[in-house]
């Protein structure tokens, strides 16, 4: 026998079609071929022109199953549906966040757009990955969430509102780089953004120091850049918000807690909020997804499932990455 | 620990198939509660979203039952879980069967190696 499966259940799959569980996938891969239209001009008649398709398609089809803290599909549009998790009907279906027509162009970049007519909306309760090249304009697309750029063109909308303190209440955002003061003490940074922040959960980030090993009387320059990173992680992931927004949060930190943070995202997220993560590392971070983004010189190219990916292409989402992207 | 998924299947049916060995081997025994969704989706690292359709298609299946007041537990009848096993074994002497096709070897020819594989033992 040449063929060693460890999981005795995969060569029932490689050899048995008919498969012991169902095979439905309602959700549609959605493809965006906007790879021939060039960002650089906006042309309003392009076919593949992102604003076309609605907002509302742009979002993968609801799956049979009820997702455990997703809010139940219902009715055919998207997101209009009564939010569960607030338990009332008179609350009114506001996506977490929506974004419309939204554009980016740096000074000095000529007529490049960074980001370029994005329309998205993402709602409450899922681990969103945001992925792409280098340089398609994801962290741009962060910062506008953040209120900390303001765009060319478009809007967002945070729970209906415009970036705004209020909106600030609302999200935890992990940044590209650090912006912690070095000179304070791990213990004085917890402090800090429980002054900061009332949503914070002291007991939380303690709890997280001391799970991975962090002296809470360090002071933050004498920290590797790794440990740094993950304190600032466990900052963030300590607040008790409705959108996380973590911009590259693994990179730098060693697979064991990577493995440990992972599963700390899980276990802690709670099933009203959302967390949009952007990475390279697809492979490590791609069990917890729920969806992905995938952008391409800075338009969106497509929003889908998980799970459609895997059951529509057959590979897995790093794969799929490595196809779409090949150099 | 993370449990091993492979790439070219959705995580929910690999997650499945992982809860149904499970259940046939013994360690999630018939008329026991499971662990719950979230306690399950943080052992194997995954997204609880998918560790609840998991449970859904188990729930589908009739392996597994929601009570309303003690959560999920496995299903007490012991005929539906011999069944599931039997399809297991099923499937796993097709494959063998098939890879040993692919080596050359006969139906008889491979009675013959496994009687003489028996016999050694």
């Amino acid at each position: 026998m040449n063929n060693n499966n460890e999981n005795p259940m995969a060569t029932q799959q490689d050899n048995n079609s008919t498969s012991a569980y169902p095979q439905q996938e309602n959700s549609s891969v959605y493809m965006q071929q906007s790879a021939s239209t060039s960002p650089y001009v906006p042309q309003e008649n392009d076919s593949a022109y992102p604003q076309q398709t609605g907002t509302p398609s742009v979002y993968p089809q609801p799956e049979n199953s009820t997702p455990l803290y997703a809010q139940k599909e219902s009715g055919t549009a998207p997101y209009t549906q009564q939010n569960q998790m607030y338990g009332g009907n008179s609350v009114p279906a506001t996506p977490l966040l929506q974004l419309n027509d939204l554009c980016k162009r740096y000074p000095g970049m000529g007529s490049y757009m960074s980001v370029f007519h994005m329309n998205l909306v993402i709602p409450r309760g899922r681990i969103i990955g945001l992925l792409g090249p280098n340089g398609c304009g994801k962290s741009t697309l962060i910062k506008m969430i953040n209120g900390l750029l303001t765009p060319t063109c478009g809007n967002v909308l945070i729970n209906g509102l415009n970036p705004c303190a209020a909106t600030k209440k609302v999200i935890s955002y992990l940044p590209e780089r650090t912006y912690l003061d070095n000179s304070m003490k791990v213990s004085q940074m917890v402090g800090y953004f429980a002054d900061f922040y009332e949503d914070f959960s002291t007991e939380k980030a303690f709890q997280m120091l001391g799970a991975l090993g962090i002296s809470t009387e360090a002071r933050l320059k004498t920290l590797s850049k790794g440990t740094k990173e993950k304190v600032q992680l466990i900052l963030v992931m300590s607040r008790h918000a409705d959108l996380y927004i973590l911009d590259e949060p693994i990179a730098g930190v060693d697979p064991a807690a990577r493995d440990y943070i992972l599963r700390t995202i899980i276990t802690n997220y709670n099933p009203g909020s959302t967390i949009l993560l952007s990475t390279h590392l697809i492979s490590d971070i791609e069990n917890i997804l729920d969806d992905v983004i995938f952008m391409k010189n800075g338009s969106l190219m497509l929003y889908t499932s998980v799970d459609a990916i895997r059951s529509q292409m057959g590979k897995s989402v790093d794969t799929y990455f490595r196809e779409v992207y090949a150099c | 620990m993370a449990w091993e998924m492979n790439s070219d299947r959705p995580i929910y049916t690999q997650i499945y198939d992982k809860i149904l060995v499970r259940i046939v081997c013994g360690i999630y025994r018939a008329g026991t509660r499971l662990p719950s969704v979230r306690d399950l989706a943080a052992e194997a690292s995954v997204n609880p979203n998918t560790m609840q359709r998991a449970f859904t298609e188990l729930e589908r299946s009739g392996l597994i039952v929601t009570l309303r007041n003690s959560g999920r537990v496995v299903t007490e009848d012991m005929q539906m879980i011999d069944n599931a096993k039997r399809q297991l074994a099923l499937a796993q002497i097709d494959s063998f069967f098939a890879n040993m096709r692919e080596l050359g070897y006969t139906d008889q020819e491979i009675m013959v190696l496994i009687n003489s594989v028996i016999a050694e033992k």
